[in-house]
């Protein structure tokens, strides 16, 4: 995208245009002598003072004040607040609840991205090389309809998404126990109410919810590998797994990396599907997340110090895990490294 | 560009003419046929959930527990208007139209100006709100939500659809201006000077000038922010308590934990049909659009 630039003009075009950007580096050519007319002024003024403001008021200030916060005993609502150092975290690492909310978050984290990113490559490749063998590399005839139905789900909140299959998991009236009734299956199941069910259905849903949409990148992403790469592989004799495997996975390596940063980033919240889900936490605690009991502690209980050191904790998670992926994929991609860039 | 095209071009020819030739293969009609039965059943998994929660919603309750999948007795909708009037659909889909149309139009004002002025001009300190732009769109908003409340508290902003509007531009803004930083960076710089040279403002060669030229990529951004906003579960829900300002996401959660005790299911299911068929009317619309501007963000 950077270097075609928006289609709409010719190529010739578009490449000195481009060409002259680069060389002209990042400034903008004649900026120095800029005066501070009126005119000038009041732009920046509107146009980067105004948004930097806000952004600053309203998302950077609250993530200062929360480290503040995090180590303070502070209930909100009474003035009082003293500073208690590091005791929030302390005590957050003793709280058993706490834990297991934690390594709940940390199994979401690795298996929701997995299951999502295999399952939307697996379709990705499918449509894209799953048709015949011979001639240029094909799709599969009429993969427009898959693409835009497992689509879907993305566009739908996710709130209601979490509500619809809460009912499908019923385990008196819920579609799941009725299919599984009619196919001759006669126990039962609380798929949300059981402690071995609760965390495999959620994880259900949210891969559900996620698929299509990683499968629209992955295939985007497919198709942005020039034809003549499948074309040579093919006439090596590379048949389509073996495309897919020797050709295409490590050409997506990027778009795979960055798919597993943003899925894990969700996992680790994953809020909105347990409120729909099971908004109480689930059996024993058992589907019950960080987010879930960050929430519950600050605006149900008032303990607003404890809440953000949780919201504190949670961050760092974040971005250890965003810092682990990266490593990870490092480490397996080593190899081709060379190759391409 | 031109060569790559070229390319492609003589190999399909050449190709076009095998194909006359050649008769699929055994193992190509197994991979094909596999791939079809599989992607079908996926399929089925997306769409089945939907069509018993759309039967669901023309069931009484009793019908409801018979049978999952009998259809139901008279097509009444009964649950409907019991779902509308109960859970007060009407001024929710007001409030959320209200909210989410305010903030879009904002943010995408703010973000493209914003991102302008970042990719186009050498303003001090523009690294560093790059640098605070990425961290507002990686750290999670629960490191953010309990400050965010007593800040919104101390402007009287908080319950209001104003305060509500406010943050969600604050919260899309960083993928706005992330996405339109490469959009206007992408821009020839001729047609700027170009303008300058003809007496044109600095006001003036963005609205007239920068601003139409980069419509495609403002429309990919406003269809992603759209769904985004209209999705927005957390933020509502600590800020926006009062029932009376109540968006539908919100809505929705409060009305399916209060049927879990009466158990009025068919409302519950037609509740559900009534938040999807807006976006479903969307996405048919703009399905195209859609997909395209979710494949223009991995390519950056």
């Amino acid at each position: 995208m950077s270097t075609g630039g928006p289609g709409g003009y010719g190529g010739g075009l578009d490449t000195v245009a481009v060409t002259a950007a680069r060389t002209g580096g990042r400034k903008a050519p004649r900026l120095g002598q800029r005066r501070l007319t009126f005119d000038y002024v009041s732009f920046l003024l509107v146009f980067l003072v105004l948004p930097v403001a806000l952004f600053l008021v309203f998302v950077i200030s609250p993530f200062i004040q929360a480290i503040y916060y995090a180590m303070t005993n502070w209930t909100g609502f009474s003035p009082k607040m003293s500073f208690v150092g590091l005791d929030n975290f302390v005590k957050l690492f003793q709280n058993t609840t706490f834990l297991q909310a934690m390594a709940n978050n940390a199994l979401l984290a690795l298996v929701v991205p997995l299951i999502t990113i295999v399952i939307a490559l697996i379709f990705a490749s499918m449509i894209t090389v799953g048709g015949p063998s011979h001639g240029p590399v094909r799709g599969l005839v009429g993969s427009s309809f898959y693409r835009v139905v497992s689509f879907f789900p993305y566009v739908i909140p996710a709130i209601v998404i979490a509500i619809l299959w809460s009912m499908i998991y019923q385990p008196s009236n819920g579609l799941l126990n009725g299919l599984l009734r009619a196919l001759g299956a006669p126990n039962m199941i609380d798929w949300l109410g059981d402690q071995r069910t609760a965390m495999g259905a959620t994880i259900f849903v949210i891969v559900w919810s996620m698929v299509g949409f990683y499968m629209v990148l992955f295939i985007a992403a497919i198709k942005g590998i020039p034809g003549e790469t499948l074309e040579a592989a093919r006439i090596d004799g590379a048949g389509r797994f073996r495309t897919v495997v020797s050709i295409l996975l490590p050409q997506m390596r990027d778009n795979v990396q960055t798919a597993y940063i943003y899925l894990g980033i969700m996992a680790l919240d994953a809020f909105v599907y347990m409120a729909g889900l099971n908004a109480s936490g689930g059996p024993n605690n058992s589907t019950l997340v960080m987010s879930q009991y960050l929430f519950r502690t600050a605006f149900e209980k008032g303990q607003f110090g404890l809440a953000t050191a949780m919201g504190v904790v949670l961050a760092a998670i974040t971005l250890i895990f965003a810092g682990l992926v990266i490593g990870v994929f490092r480490l397996i991609g080593g190899k081709d490294e060379g190759g391409r860039s | 560009m031109s060569l790559d095209t070229r390319a492609a071009v003589t190999v399909d020819a050449k190709a076009a003419r095998e194909i006359r030739t050649t008769k699929s293969t055994n193992s190509d009609k197994v991979v094909g046929g596999v791939s079809h039965v599989i992607l079908a059943l996926w399929s089925l998994v997306v769409i089945l959930p939907m069509l018993w929660t759309l039967l669901g919603s023309f069931k009484t309750t009793k019908e409801i527990f018979k049978s999952p999948f009998g259809l139901p007795a008279n097509w009444s909708f009964e649950n409907y208007v019991n779902a509308w009037v109960k859970n007060n659909f009407g001024p929710m889909f007001l409030n959320t139209v209200i909210v989410v149309s305010a903030a879009l139009i904002l943010v995408m004002l703010l973000g493209a100006m914003c991102a302008y002025v970042l990719a186009r001009f050498s303003v001090p300190g523009s690294r560093v709100i790059y640098y605070l732009m990425l961290a507002g769109l990686t750290f999670p908003p629960f490191l953010a939500i309990v400050p965010l409340f007593f800040i919104l508290q101390g402007m009287q902003l908080l319950n209001t659809l104003p305060g509500l509007i406010i943050t969600y531009v604050a919260f899309a803004l960083p993928f706005t201006v992330f996405f339109l930083f490469s959009f206007f960076k992408s821009l020839p710089y001729e047609i700027q000077e170009a303008a300058y040279v003809d007496g044109a403002s600095e006001w003036r060669t963005f609205f007239q000038v920068m601003l139409p030229m980069a419509k495609p990529g403002l429309a990919a951004v406003a269809i992603m922010n759209f769904l985004g906003l209209w999705n927005q579960f957390l933020l509502p829900i600590s800020l926006n308590t009062n029932r009376d300002n109540y968006v539908l996401s919100q809505g929705m959660a409060s009305f399916a934990s209060s049927a879990g005790y009466q158990v009025d299911f068919g409302a519950l299911f037609a509740a559900v049909i009534i938040t999807i068929v807006p976006v479903l009317i969307v996405y048919i619309l703009f399905q195209r659009q859609l997909q395209g501007s979710v494949s223009q963000g991995t390519s950056k």
